[in-house]
């Protein structure tokens, strides 16, 4: 825009932009979905019906909004820098999770742990299994049917479109939550990170990371 | 819990299972592109109720020993264009599995 933009003989009056002749867009969050009504009505009977009220559906959407993958990332880190805690993690997950200070969870948490060898990635072929407790909801693209159906048919394929190169001589690990377990990958600690704190390495581990479609950030 | 009520693990890590070849209808967690291979008990998660049965708001019984199997992928898609080394592990129940040689 230049400074005599006003003195130009355009046409376009002021009566005009404050007329809002155009049609308004249409907003996106008034879809009514054959599901959505499903949800509204079923919600709505058992408020009426006194099971619960419309403010526990609230407290259960914001204690759901509350967790991410910070809370991942605090045991994947203490594990970086204690050896005896990444033996526990490894070995009872849910307990691990209380010894950090965090919920247990509903669901047995089985952590896998990268190593020089092996790299690991977490799917749900069947769903959308994933350690909500542990990293907040999962992201739109670990529920799309593209990514089930193809990591685990093609899961270095799929790693090379998420940015992550595994060598050849490493063993790449899938690993589908068909059942009654959680699962997290240990990534391994990069180097270059010697000496750093559990909250400063905290800050590498990335929600990805731990699902298994990425490494840890570097330092 | 009564003993009745949950069977017993009839597998041990290290077993080698094959993935029984059956396609029930209803919900089942099994997933189709493992029906019929073969692969080896990773470990026994524990003894679980049946979703098979908890998905038609049955009691889910009796529970059932889960497992995770590793198979390898070269075993899974004939066709894999990964490494030799490449597995993938699976939550199976003991009623879809049967030993294998």
């Amino acid at each position: 825009m230049t400074a005599d933009h006003h003195d130009d003989d355009h046409g376009h009056s002021h009566e005009h932009e404050s007329a809002h002749r155009h049609p308004p867009r249409a907003d996106l969050d008034d879809t009514l979905t054959y599901y959505r009504a499903m949800e509204i009505a079923l919600r709505e009977l058992l408020i009426d019906k006194g099971v619960f009220t419309a403010d526990d559906v609230r407290k259960q959407v914001e204690d759901m909004d509350r967790r991410n993958p910070a809370q991942g990332a605090r045991v994947v880190a203490k594990a970086w820098v204690d050896p005896e805690y990444r033996k526990l993690l490894l070995h009872d997950g849910g307990e691990a999770c209380v010894v950090a200070g965090l919920d247990r969870g509903p669901y047995k948490l089985v952590v896998v742990e990268n190593t020089p060898d092996t790299y690991n990635v977490i799917v749900c072929t069947l769903c959308s299994c994933y350690p909500r407790w542990l990293l907040g909801l999962p992201p739109d693209w670990y529920k799309s049917r593209a990514y089930r159906s193809r990591v685990v048919r093609e899961p270095r394929a799929v790693l090379r479109e998420f940015g992550t190169e595994i060598p050849d001589d490493v063993a790449v690990r899938v690993h589908d939550s068909t059942a009654d377990m959680r699962y997290l990958v240990l990534p391994q600690r990069p180097a270059g990170t010697e000496g750093w704190s559990e909250d400063r390495l905290a800050g590498l581990v990335s929600r990805d990371a731990m699902i298994g479609v990425s490494l840890p950030r570097r330092p | 819990m009564a003993r009745a009520e949950a069977v017993e693990p009839r597998f041990q890590p290290g077993d080698r299972v094959a993935v029984r070849i059956a396609y029930p209808p209803g919900h089942v967690r099994t997933p189709y592109y493992v029906r019929g291979k073969a692969g080896v008990v990773e470990r026994l998660c524990g003894v679980y109720g049946n979703p098979e049965e908890l998905a038609y708001a049955r009691p889910g019984l009796p529970r059932q020993p889960l497992y995770r199997v590793r198979f390898r992928q070269g075993d899974v898609w004939p066709d894999y264009g990964g490494r030799a080394g490449d597995t993938i592990d699976i939550e199976i129940f003991q009623h879809w599995l049967e030993p294998s040689p």
